[in-house]
This record gives structure tokens, C-alpha cells and sequence, in this order.
């Protein structure tokens, strides 16, 4: 295990490296165009100051800010037992040092994400459709693939490598939008008349170009991984779980619903358990989309039959795509022993029909948003949104007209 | 002169590499006992809550004397056990005592249908699991502090300051062993 996340950071430090000298050549050539004389090194420095603003920001604030703008709520175990203990499960599983936290979005779509600097300063968000559709096996697996992505260091790097995409492409828009928009080229234009001119277009001609070219490098390189890291966070969670088919009919469940994540946009696509944007046009190019397509990742899992192991994920890997590329790290391939599947669990609950699935999402999204229940003798349950009898003691059952006192109202159960 | 600067630089380097693979070694084992103490606090969590499970199905199960009593039994062997073998075989029957209770319930709708009787369940369950994916990562942590130990040059450090291989957390679980068959026509 350990083996594996210095295995991914030496790919990490390849990766920064890359996007570093990328964006500085960048901020260099920018500089050039507009000062021959040190304004390079300026340029330079202007990028360099760029970079380390965003990336304080990324550490300090990075996941708040994220869960934020996916509107996930921090729920305490009162709201969902469940969840807490199959998040539990997984940490000790994974042996993380700390309890990540827990978050419900309030969406009726199928999808989860994890975020945090470390695996002691972490967070797991799943939607209320998810915790409403999934049996308790296919939420492990749900959660494992979650807490692989902490554990492999996914979610820093992610985080990190989002920031640097993200400035090379603010700094190269800015330029390119610049150019055409301040006339400078016709500035340039009446200069090359001057000695010296001829070298100037020049350097303006490689910094346009390197400033379309730049982002969109950048920008397949930061798909690349990811959709690696998808595989191996889909590999880690069959390990932890000992129980692909959890992870399979989870992704199964996701895919077949076409329910939309409003909250999601295009920078933190990347980091949910599948991509929440399918509808506009994920369909473009494969080069183009932060995870693999779900079908095949479904398919790897089911073709794991002898083993839990990474080895056996890879085995079913190559033999769906016939191809011999490696997507677990050689070092976590060296499994001493095969790895034995476990039987599905206990909890195996009747199919729910589509009224109780409804019922239970409306119900996790109460409890989530703290409404509070009364159940009525007549058989009705009386659910109120926090603060509402401030000023009114009493609340009538609208069925049986019998009264109630709004102080003996209790937690939604789920 | 060049001489001793060469042998000073190689007796540095041996230094450096003797402390790198003993404080390895020294957090490996804490690893590993770190490891332990989770798998203990989820076993004391289920001998915790099996008197309540008793308490609240008693009623329900009149004819089932025997499966709670066996349950009970287990659980107080397996509260006084001590070392992790010993332990491990302990919990390895309370666990199949468990197992039989789980099947039993199945002929008591009445017992399934009740609220505190299904937050208990949610609650072993999960502490089930909890135990057995602790003695995964405990198994794991063994697995690397043991190799350490054994594979040179760290064996040599190992030796001198008397690490000792730990014993894995081993359960008899027929179902966990089972390996799929898969028979072709």
C-alpha cells in the first residue's frame, strides 16, 4: 500500500514539474513580448506570484471552498447512522489516522466525492439520491472507492494539479484575449520597421502560440490522470471492501439514473465517484473526459472472479481492453497471496419500489435540513422544517385533527 | 588526507542508513500496535452490545434459549481471553455464535419489524465489519513489519536491537476461504 502512494507521488512530482516549467516558459515568453528588455524575468515572476497565491488558497481553503460550492452539508450520525458506519468501516479499512468528515448534498442525483489536504484532514460527500438508492453493500463500495482517493493522496494532488491547469489557463487567456483585443499586434507591427523588429515578431509569434497550445496540454495531461486514478481508486475500493460486485452495482445504479447535479461545474467534475456533467456533451472524445467510461469500469470489476487483489483488477483490466498497460504501479502488484473475495452481506433488503425510494429521499433530505417529525396516532407522520411553532405551541394533525405539542417532536428516522 | 575524507563520508552514510532503517523499523511497530488497539476498541464495541441484543430480543425468543445462552457463553470467553491468538479463536466462536442468531431471526417477523431491534442490528453489523476490515489493515501492518524484520540489511538492525515478528490475526472462516469454483462444460 505504501509502496503504491510513493509511487504516485513520484508521478505527482513528474506532473508538477511539467505544469511548472509550462507555466514559467509561459510567463516568460509573455514578458518577452511585451518588454525585449527583462521583461521576462518579470513575466516570470508575475506567474510565479500567480501560482503560490492559488496554491496558499488551495491548502488553506481548498476543500470548504469545494464543498461549498457543491452545497454539501456536514451531518452529524444522528442523520444517517448508515453512512457513518460504513465510513468508519472503510477508514479502519484503508488505516487512516483520522475520521474523514461526513457530508450529504441535498440531490436527488447519483454521485459522491472525497476532498482534504491529508488523509487526517479529509471529507467524504455523497447525494441524498445515492444514500436513498444503495443497499448497504454497494455504499461500501461507494465509500472505498472514496477513501482510496484519500488514501492514495488523490485528493491533494488533484487539488494541486487543478490550481497550476488553472492558472495556466487564466494567464494564457488573459494574454491571448489581450492581444486581440488591445490592437498590441498592430503596435508590434509598426515597430518591426526598427532594428531588432524581425526577433520581436518572432517571440510573439511562439507566445501566442504557446498560449493556445499550453492550456490545452495541460488540460489532457490533468484528464489523463485523473481517468488513471479512477482505476486505481475503483481497484483500492475492491480491495478494501474484498467485494467488487458492491462498486459494480453501485456504478450500475449511477449510470442507469439521469438525474443532473446542478451544484457540479467543470473544475470539480474531476473529482466526483462519476462524472455529474453527462448530459452536455461528455460524449466529444475520450481524450477529453476526467473518468472512464462507466460501462467498461463495471465491467473490470464483474471480470474479477478469483481475487480481490490488484493483480486481479489488472488481469481483468488487460483482458477487457487487451491491451497490457499498466494501470496498478508495478510495486502493488507483488500481493504475497491471493486475496479471497467475500460473500455479499447480510443486509441484502427487499427491492424497494419507487414510492419508498421517493419516500426515503424526501426523508434524508428532511433530516439533513434538521425537520423535525411528530407521528400522529392516526398513523400519519407530521414533518415540520426547523423553527417553525416558535411563536405557536401547538400544531394540528391535518388527517385527524388531533393536537400535538410541537416540543415533542423528534429526529427523523431512517 | 583524501583518504580519511572518503572513509568519513562512507562511515556518515552507513550511520544515516543504520538510523533510517531503525526508526523504520520503530514506526512499522508502532504501526502495528496502533493497528491492534483499533481491532481491540471494536471488539470491547461488540461485547458491549451484545447484553443489550439479549436484553431487548428475550422477549421475542422464548424457544431460542440455547442460541443466547451459547452467545452469552462465547462472550464472556472471549472478554477474558488474553494475547492474539488466543483471542482470535475466542472471537472466531462468538462470531459463529452470532452467525447462528442471525439465521434464527429470520422466523421472527415480529422481532424484525421492531425499531430498536433494527438500530441494534445496524449496530453489530457494522461492528462486524468494523472488526473484520481492522484485521485486514492489522494483517497488512504484520505482513510489512514482519518482512522488514526479515529482509536484509534492515534484518541486521532488527537482530541487534531484538524487533520480534508479531502473529498475524488469523480467523477459521470457512466462507472467507471458500474460493469461487468455476467449472467449465
Amino acid at each position: 500500500m505504501w509502496e503504491l502512494i510513493k509511487s504516485n507521488q513520484r508521478k505527482s512530482v513528474f506532473l508538477f514539474t511539467g505544469m511548472a516549467v509550462t507555466l514559467m516558459l509561459l510567463g516568460y515568453l509573455i514578458g518577452s513580448t511585451f518588454y525585449p528588455d527583462g521583461g521576462g524575468v518579470f513575466g516570470l515572476s508575475i506567474a510565479i506570484i500567480i501560482w503560490t497565491v492559488l496554491s496558499i488558497i488551495s491548502v488553506t481553503a481548498g476543500s470548504s471552498l469545494v464543498l461549498s460550492i457543491s452545497q454539501a452539508k456536514e451531518v452529524t450520525p444522528a442523520v444517517h447512522q448508515q453512512l457513518f458506519n460504513v465510513v468508519e468501516e472503510m477508514k479502519l479499512a484503508a488505516g487512516l489516522p483520522a475520521m474523514p468528515k461526513v457530508y450529504i448534498i441535498d440531490s436527488s442525483a447519483l454521485n459522491a466525492f472525497a476532498t482534504g489536504k491529508d488523509p487526517s484532514h479529509s471529507a467524504v460527500a455523497v447525494t441524498a439520491g445515492l444514500l436513498s438508492k444503495l443497499n448497504r453493500d454497494e455504499l461500501q463500495g461507494v465509500i472505498g472507492h472514496e477513501m482510496s482517493h484519500i488514501m492514495n493522496r488523490d485528493t491533494k494532488f488533484m487539488t494541486y494539479a487543478a490550481v497550476m491547469l488553472g492558472t495556466i489557463v487564466i494567464i494564457s487567456e488573459i494574454f491571448v484575449k489581450g492581444m486581440f483585443f488591445s490592437g498590441a499586434g498592430r503596435r508590434y507591427g509598426s515597430r518591426s520597421k526598427n532594428s531588432g523588429g524581425q526577433a520581436q515578431i518572432i517571440i510573439l509569434a511562439i507566445a501566442v502560440i504557446f498560449a493556445i497550445l499550453a492550456p490545452i496540454m495541460a488540460r489532457l495531461l490533468y484528464f489523463a490522470l485523473s481517468r488513471k486514478r479512477e482505476y486505481l481508486a475503483d481497484a483500492s475500493s475492491a480491495r478494501l471492501t474484498r467485494y467488487p460486485e458492491g462498486l459494480a452495482s453501485a456504478l450500475e445504479k449511477i449510470s442507469d439514473c439521469s438525474d443532473d447535479l446542478p451544484s457540479a461545474n467543470k473544475v470539480t467534475a474531476a473529482m466526483y465517484i462519476a462524472n455529474p456533467l453527462k448530459k452536455k456533451g461528455m460524449k466529444l472524445s475520450d481524450l477529453s473526459s476526467t473518468h472512464p467510461p462507466i460501462s467498461e469500469r463495471i465491467r473490470i470489476l464483474r471480470g474479477m472472479m478469483y481475487g480481490a487483489g490488484f493483480s486481479d483488477y489488472q488481469k481483468s483490466f488487460s483482458a477487457l481492453k487487451r491491451s497490457s498497460a499498466a494501470i496498478i504501479p508495478a510495486s502493488g502488484l507483488r500481493d504475497a497471496a491471493v486475496i479471497p473475495l467475500r460473500a455479499a452481506g447480510e443486509d441484502q433488503a427487499e427491492p424497494q419500489t419507487a414510492v419508498q425510494e421517493k419516500r426515503k429521499l424526501g426523508n434524508i433530505m428532511m433530516a439533513v435540513n434538521d425537520y423535525s417529525t411528530i407521528n400522529c396516532e392516526c398513523g400519519l407522520k407530521i414533518k415540520m422544517p426547523p423553527g417553525f411553532g416558535m411563536n405557536r405551541p401547538e400544531i394540528t394533525c391535518p388527517r385527524c385533527g388531533r393536537k400535538h405539542r410541537v416540543e415533542s417532536a423528534g429526529r427523523i428516522k431512517i | 588526507m583524501v583518504i580519511g575524507i572518503i572513509v568519513l563520508v562512507l562511515v556518515v552514510i552507513g550511520v544515516l542508513y543504520f538510523v533510517g532503517n531503525y526508526n523504520s523499523l520503530i514506526g512499522l511497530r508502532n504501526q502495528v500496535k496502533n493497528a491492534w488497539a483499533q481491532i481491540d476498541v471494536q471488539l470491547k464495541r461488540r461485547h458491549d452490545l451484545i447484553p443489550n441484543l439479549i436484553e431487548t430480543v428475550k422477549g421475542y425468543m422464548n424457544h431460542e434459549r440455547s442460541t443466547l445462552e451459547n452467545i452469552t457463553n462465547a462472550r464472556s470467553q472471549a472478554v477474558s481471553a488474553q494475547g492474539v491468538s488466543e483471542k482470535a479463536k475466542a472471537e472466531a466462536r462468538l462470531t459463529e455464535a452470532m452467525g447462528k442468531f442471525n439465521l434464527v431471526v429470520e422466523n421472527y417477523p415480529d422481532l424484525k419489524a421492531n425499531q430498536n431491534f433494527l438500530a441494534l442490528q445496524e449496530e453489530l453489523t457494522s461492528t462486524e465489519n468494523k472488526i473484520s476490515f481492522s484485521r485486514q489493515s492489522y494483517n497488512d501492518q504484520v505482513l510489512f513489519y514482519n518482512n522488514k524484520i526479515q529482509m536484509f540489511p534492515s534484518n541486521i538492525v532488527a537482530g541487534m536491537f531484538n524487533f520480534k515478528m508479531e502473529d498475524f490475526f488469523e480467523v477459521e472462516d470457512k466462507a472467507e476461504k471458500e474460493v469461487p469454483k468455476v467449472s467449465f462444460p
